[in-house]
């Protein structure tokens, strides 16, 4: 798999993602300046967490207008894998290429905690490794989290099954109490109309570890490197 | 406003009439404003340890993993594999009481700057923080400021908060403490100091620009507080921590290259501080022209851009042949760079503003004959030992358990760490409320860091000596009790006003505890911090000499916690005598604040230590717990909650009354689990350990040996109430 991680100045979960990564492929990711715009040979762009540009203006809005996001918005339009993570799905709002914006968590507190996601979807690039509604546990570290879209576009949403991820409670159950940053409908990630733009609140790739505490969100990462593994390694 | 320079103003710069008469002397002139400016930083308190460095030199500060100890802008210990740790502890007490928020966020933001500027990768932060009585909406405000604070700055810069410790006592009502503390690693080769070189190099300023904010900040921090500390605000920085980050990633891309001769942050008294003491240590000449300083605001003068605490920004020393490159990634990283001055071969500093020489200062008188004090000191007499039996049980364990559990300095500390970042960076094998010490691994070796901060200064208050002692073994055990080994520490030693003969008492007294511990214990002292003055109204602040600690672990996968798992033996080792006096059971439930606190054996403090290291290493111990605030029960109790497992408790020793056993604050005791525990005893007794089993793991609720049952459910209630509950109500 041949990965591309983005780096906004301001940016911090880079190397988290390069370790993630790195870890499912065998192949080290390459770290793209947001000033670039070559994104050539790539199959899968990442746009990790942190606090691009400070997060002044609006999280995200200022990294969506960087010379970068001109050719990420190419490489969407090609077919081509994004994921955002964290601040990286803000930035997917702001750009445009992702529905509804992150609003600050309903609680006004940054929140870091683990809590449980349950897959909504496993016939994607991102979740093939996960069984159909199974639960797994992510770190979240943020203070926008807050999922928000009008009942219009959250109706579409649900109705092509674009929600990838929900937050849950550890036995799956969807309630307000596992809901810590009071998204609507307990979104904590969505796909674009083709399933190949992931936008994902919290942190699985802080969670590829045992020694860190699991491997949860090993399987995505499993999953992107063997949906771009060469041919001749078999499945 | 132009002012005259005489002794009435420097009294209001706080120089005592002794001090401004040696500046007349070192001059030969009546000083400019902006030489008194500049003599008033650099000998005030904070800048020149006038007052406690008599003392401080009694710390041992070496062994042979020690690279760099204290002077330097942090302490460096060698944690093999070619790596360094680079770390410091330094308080930001006075700005977080006038401005929560920004008083601690900027206390991050200083002492990163201090550990990234030897040329360290941030990989970690902790803090100490002492706040007053929670009944007053005054500290549930302070608490709330300082809390966003620091989770505003470090979650921002990605670098994790894993851990630190949280006191309430109504001594701290209006001078609460914030101490922060950096952890960082760099190659040892590649470390980064701050002695300037080389006569015709340029000086550069790199960062964010200079502002009227902070000026004078150091004066303040080394004041009491009176009832105009409202008035002070202005004095405190605001600081910008997306802008430390770029800082961060630019001057670590810049120390991959040969450019750096010396580099310095601008912390306290800013440019000031960092020009006169990079070319002092380097003994050579500066020249500074002000005009080239980036300025955030018009009009500023040569006083207020040598004085002002504006944050983000370093000083640095480069090779000529190397400017262009390093112009070059500052700018990627769009921040300031500019040359604002040479070294000199003049042996002074001189300080040139729109064409006028506004300072010209001889660099080496200014150290050499900054004051030093050796204050009167009048210790405390020591406190009586209380008899454990001259104090009447009246609530029983099941109750005292409850009331201490949920009590503000022993519930739980999710609500705060729960705003902090803890996971960033990856590497994070023991989070917060996990182990005794945060478990931090090195990225790309096997090895982690063990990390903690320690103080009880109820103990200091009674005994400073004792006190000292504690601080400094309670963070040693924090460390082996993981399973590292504990090499280093940093000190932020907090007290009142040293011209008071009983405050330097204390200040010497903890020295000398201190002092002890780290000799017995191999822990020497590498770097630290002194804040003095925190007074307000003329009340003085509990002694605190916070300790942060420093170990190492070659096998992070080894590291344990204390999360008990079921069905296993709780074993208890260290001795036992029910010391109740100072303890929380004594203060919590018997509303009395007395007798000498648990005095530290320090050989048997390092030979329990070593025994459960050596046994965690092998693999015997699964969970491991040291007995500290609330005595064994409470210890237990933790354990069973991060575990989700209960405990049978068995009898306690019948020579003790029950709630001086389970209760009680003797020193270097740990609580293991263990699968064989007899086994495990007669190791212990073999090795000349007195160990107990307390108990068997397992189901779902706490058995007390007077037979009263608390399901875990509701010792989780009582022990999560306090901080949700006090800090969401109405204000």
């Amino acid at each position: 798999m041949k990965a591309g991680i983005v780096v906004f100045p301001g940016i911090n979960r880079e190397r988290d993602m390069a370790i993630a990564l790195t870890a499912a492929s065998g192949a080290r990711p390459r770290m793209i300046w947001h000033q670039e715009r070559d994104l050539a040979g790539l199959d899968l762009v990442v746009l990790p967490g942190g606090f691009s540009h400070g997060d002044y203006l609006r999280c995200g809005a200022m990294a969506a207008r960087a010379p970068v996001m001109e050719a990420v918005r190419d490489f969407a339009a090609r077919g081509g894998y994004v994921l955002g993570v964290c601040n990286g799905f803000q930035i997917l709002t702001e750009a445009g290429l992702l529905p509804g914006a992150l609003l600050r968590n309903a609680s006004l507190r940054f929140l870091s905690m683990d809590c449980h996601l349950r897959v909504e979807r496993t016939d994607t690039a991102f979740a093939g490794h996960y069984q159909k509604h199974a639960v797994f546990r992510a770190p979240m570290a943020h203070g926008d989290g807050n999922y928000f879209a009008d009942a219009a576009t959250l109706d579409r949403l649900e109705g092509e099954g674009l929600v990838g991820f929900r937050y849950a409670m550890p036995d799956g159950a969807i309630t307000p109490e596992a809901n810590r940053n009071g998204s609507q409908r307990n979104i904590a990630g969505i796909y674009s109309a083709n399933l190949r733009v992931l936008g994902l609140m919290p942190h699985p790739e802080d969670l590829v570890d045992p020694l860190m505490g699991g491997t949860d969100g090993k399987p995505i990462f499993d999953a992107l490197a063997a949906t771009f593994a060469p041919r001749s390694r078999a499945a | 406003m132009q002012r005259d320079v005489n002794q009435d103003l420097a009294r209001e710069f706080g120089l005592s009439a002794e001090e401004y008469g040696r500046v007349l002397s070192i001059m030969g002139r009546p000083p400019s404003l902006t030489e008194l400016g500049i003599f008033s930083v650099m000998w005030s308190e904070h800048c020149s340890y006038k007052s406690s460095r008599v003392w401080l030199k009694q710390l041992p500060t070496k062994a042979p993993w020690v690279i760099h100890g204290p002077g330097e802008n942090a302490g460096v210990v060698d944690i093999g594999e070619g790596l360094a740790a680079i770390f410091k502890m330094e308080s930001h007490n006075h700005p977080s009481f006038i401005e929560p928020y920004q008083g601690a966020a900027t206390g991050v933001g200083g002492i990163l700057r201090d550990v990234f500027t030897m040329g360290a990768r941030p990989i970690a932060n902790l803090n100490a923080l002492r706040f007053g009585s929670p009944e007053t909406t005054v500290t549930r405000r302070v608490v709330d400021g300082v809390v966003r604070g620091i989770g505003g700055y470090g979650n921002c810069v990605g670098v994790p908060t894993v851990g630190g410790e949280i006191n309430f006592h109504p001594a701290y009502d209006g001078n609460p403490l914030v101490n922060a503390m950096t952890v960082g690693i760099a190659r040892t080769d590649r470390i980064f100091l701050s002695a300037a070189a080389g006569v015709g190099n340029p000086v550069v300023y790199v960062g964010s620009k200079t502002g009227r904010d902070g000026i004078h900040g150091a004066t303040m921090a080394s004041a009491e507080f009176g009832a105009d500390a409202e008035e002070k605000r202005p004095t405190v920085q605001v600081g910008d921590p997306f802008i430390e980050k770029l800082l961060i990633e630019a001057c670590l891309e810049l120390m991959e290259t040969d450019a750096i001769i010396a580099i310095q942050d601008m912390g306290a008294a800013g440019l000031t501080s960092s020009a006169v003491e990079m070319a002092g240590k380097g003994g050579v000449g500066i020249a500074l022209d002000l005009d080239a300083v980036p300025q955030r605001e018009t009009g500023m003068s040569a006083y207020e851009m040598m004085l002002s605490e504006s944050q983000e920004r370093m000083l640095m020393v480069l090779r000529p042949d190397r400017q262009d490159a390093a112009r070059a990634i500052f700018e990627k990283w769009e921040l300031d760079f500019a040359v604002i001055g040479h070294l000199t071969d003049t042996g002074r500093i001189t300080i040139r503003h729109q064409g006028v020489t506004e300072a010209d200062i001889p660099l080496a008188p200014l150290a050499d004959q900054a004051p030093l004090y050796h204050r009167p000191t009048a210790e405390t007499d020591k406190p009586a030992i209380l008899n454990p039996a001259r104090v009447e049980d009246r609530v029983g364990l099941t109750g005292a358990l409850l009331r201490l559990i949920a009590c503000p300095d022993l519930c739980s500390r999710a609500w705060v760490w729960d705003q902090y970042d803890s996971t960033v960076g990856g590497q994070t094998v023991k989070r917060p409320g996990a182990a005794d010490a945060a478990v931090v691994k090195i990225e790309g070796h096997a090895m982690a860091l063990a990390l903690t901060t320690d103080c009880t200064p109820r103990y200091c208050a009674a005994d400073a000596e004792a006190g000292g002692a504690q601080a400094v073994a309670e963070a040693w055990r924090n460390i082996t009790a993981t399973g590292a080994r504990p090499l280093a520490i940093t000190d932020n030693m907090n007290f009142g006003n040293p011209e008071k003969p009983e405050i330097m008492g204390q200040f010497a007294a903890a020295i000398r505890g201190m002092a002890a511990a780290c000799t017995a214990l191999d822990f020497p002292v590498v770097s630290g911090n002194v804040s003095l003055y925190n007074e307000t109204n003329g009340r003085a602040i509990l002694p605190t000499p916070a300790i942060g600690g420093l170990g190492v672990i070659e096998d992070a996968a080894k590291a344990v916690g204390y999360a008990l798992p079921p069905w296993l033996d709780v074993v208890l080792l260290g001795a036992t005598k029910g010391w109740l006096g100072q303890s929380l059971w004594l203060r919590e439930i018997a509303g009395r604040e007395e007798g000498a606190p648990p005095p530290v054996d320090l050989k048997a403090e390092k030979q329990v230590g070593d025994f459960v290291r050596t046994q965690i290493l092998a693999g015997t111990i699964r969970a491991c717990h040291d007995v500290s605030d609330g005595g064994i029960m409470i210890a237990v109790a933790e354990m069973a909650l991060a575990g989700k497992a209960g405990v049978r408790l068995s009898t306690g020793p019948r020579d003790i009354p029950g709630h001086a056993f389970w209760f009680g604050e003797d020193q270097g005791r740990y609580i293991v689990a263990v699968a064989d525990g007899a086994g495990f005893i007669r190791a212990a007794e073999a090795a000349g350990i007195a160990a107990m089993k307390l108990g068997t793991s397992g189901g779902r609720d706490l058995t007390l040996p007077d037979g009263g049952t608390i399901s875990l459910t509701m010792l989780a209630e009582a022990h999560a109430r306090f901080f949700p509950e006090w800090m969401e109500k109405g204000a």
